[in-house]
């Protein structure tokens, strides 16, 4: 039975390279301080990497950590940090109402090289290999550990949507309440990739790995002297409800899904298209029945590659032509959060629709004249007239393509 | 190994798979999992260490030979002694 399609925001909890929750985070976004670092990797050595510090055993045992991912973990500190945040009580509610849908771009590819990369100690025996192999690769694994951690017995999924994952998990997410199919909705994206050499090595083959001596300054969005992506870990998971339950309790309201649009490039394995993008921004601001006028600000996905972040400022030009929202970029704080990223680029924007602030681009210090959009935020906070409704980018290989757009609920 | 070497090394690996355990009390004529919080995973990784550690292989036919820090010394004291 459909219920009321209106579904807001509640609940925010996530960890980020520079904050281990929405204050923090916020606060070093507009302090321009960016969280990415140095990491040695298997064969790889030294690349730069955006790495989080929330403490695991804040709602984990040591158990629970040596047994299950990375990715579970994330998503744990997550959820527990939501539901605190919405002031939900576990204990007060129908836990079979809360569904868990988690975007990420991929799963499975750290546990898979850590189990080789141990077994050559053992002659690559197979006997070697860990029992705990499949219940840490299969793709549902951090939704899982969220409801074995916290007795949740709604469903439970991941979304797997290259690093468009982040938004695509909360539209889910609102898409799963408006069908009435849960109560409250777990929803955004995490990442473990960082932990995962091929990645880092695949990204350098394609050169498209950002290299930098100051890792602060690696990554580089619109910058001409950009030079690839910084990967980096990260979760951030909302509690989504209906706007009736949520007004009904006295919930604090972050914010309001006010539209979104999905689509495929239908292109290339790697390359994006800005056709697809245009598209997807285009729609989503029909399905909310608003105009590019009415946006006031865009969280830009560009993640500091050449060929990319041209590819999506010639998209905004066209789907904005002569509207002029502030455009912002989080990446350059936080680097790649891969499936987090969506979700994790929204949190840190989602305050400016009470303080008016915009947190700007960091590291860009020669605008690429490709890159050149009006409203760009650049290497310092401004305050705005008003920030009523932010549309967010989110776009991945294969040519996946997701927008959201949220909007101040008053 | 002697039985008491035994004994400590299956402690050792126990505390290292329950790493949230408290084993200064624990029972050696207790099955484990009553004093414990071991599952069947958990098991499968004592096997393991086993495995990697001494070169002991258990079959699945003797796990549960492994139910008590009792009967494990006892199961592994001929198969461990000329470590």
């Amino acid at each position: 039975m459909m219920k009321s399609e209106r579904v807001v925001i509640t609940g925010v909890g996530l960890t980020a390279p520079n904050g281990n929750n929405l204050a923090d985070y916020r606060s070093n976004l507009l302090a321009c301080k960016s969280g990415i670092s140095r990491i040695e990797t298997h064969y790889m050595g030294e690349v730069v990497a955006g790495v989080c510090n929330y403490d695991p055993l804040k709602y984990q045992k040591k158990k629970e950590l040596r047994r299950g991912t990375r990715a579970g973990s994330i998503a744990i500190y997550c959820t527990h940090e939501a539901m605190a945040n919405a002031q939900l009580d576990l204990d007060r509610i129908d836990r079979s109402r809360i569904g868990i849908y988690i975007g990420i771009t991929e799963h499975g590819n750290v546990e898979t090289e850590n189990e080789i990369h141990s077994l050559k100690e053992y002659g690559y025996d197979l006997k070697f290999w860990s029992h705990h192999h499949n219940p840490r690769t299969v793709a549902n694994n951090p939704a899982g550990e969220v409801t074995i951690n916290m007795g949740i017995t709604g469903p439970h999924y991941t979304l797997g949507a290259a690093c468009a994952a982040g938004n695509i998990g909360i539209i889910h997410g609102a898409q799963m309440l408006s069908l009435g199919e849960v109560d409250y909705a777990i929803a955004g994206g995490v990442s473990e990739t960082i932990h995962s050499f091929g990645v880092f090595a695949s990204f350098r083959n394609e050169g498209a790995l950002a290299h930098h001596p100051d890792p602060l300054k690696a990554c580089r969005p619109f910058d001409r002297d950009r030079n690839g992506v910084v990967v980096s870990e990260g979760g951030c998971l909302y509690v989504l409800e209906r706007l009736d339950d949520a007004l009904s309790r006295s919930a604090g309201i972050y914010g309001e899904v006010a539209g979104y649009a999905m689509n495929s490039d239908a292109f290339d394995f790697i390359l994006p298209a800005s056709e697809g993008q245009v598209r997807c921004m285009q729609s989503a601001m029909q399905k909310a029945g608003i105009s590019p006028e009415d946006i006031d600000l865009v969280n830009t996905h560009a993640t500091g590659t050449p060929q990319g972040d041209p590819q999506e400022c010639r998209a905004i030009r066209q789907a904005f032509h002569g509207a002029t929202p502030y455009i912002n970029n989080t990446k350059s704080y936080i680097g790649h959060t891969m499936g987090a990223a969506g979700a994790l680029e929204l949190a840190g924007n989602l305050p400016s629709f009470e303080d008016s602030i915009v947190h700007p681009t960091i590291n860009l210090d020669n605008l690429d004249p490709e890159c050149a959009m009006e409203n760009l935020v650049v290497n310092e906070p401004i305050r705005v007239p008003k920030v009523d409704c932010i549309l967010n980018n989110s776009f991945g290989m294969l040519g996946i393509n997701s927008v959201l757009i949220v909007k101040k609920y008053c | 190994m002697t039985k008491e070497q035994i004994r400590s090394a299956i402690l050792q690996i126990i505390s290292e798979i329950a790493p949230d355990e408290e084993l200064g009390e624990i029972k050696d004529d207790v099955r484990l999992r009553d004093q414990l919080e071991l599952d069947s995973m958990d098991f499968l990784d004592i096997v393991m260490e086993l495995r990697k550690r001494f070169g002991v292989e258990v079959p699945e036919d003797d796990y549960m030979e492994l139910a008590s820090l009792q009967s494990s010394v006892t199961y592994l004291e001929p198969r461990m002694s000329h470590l």
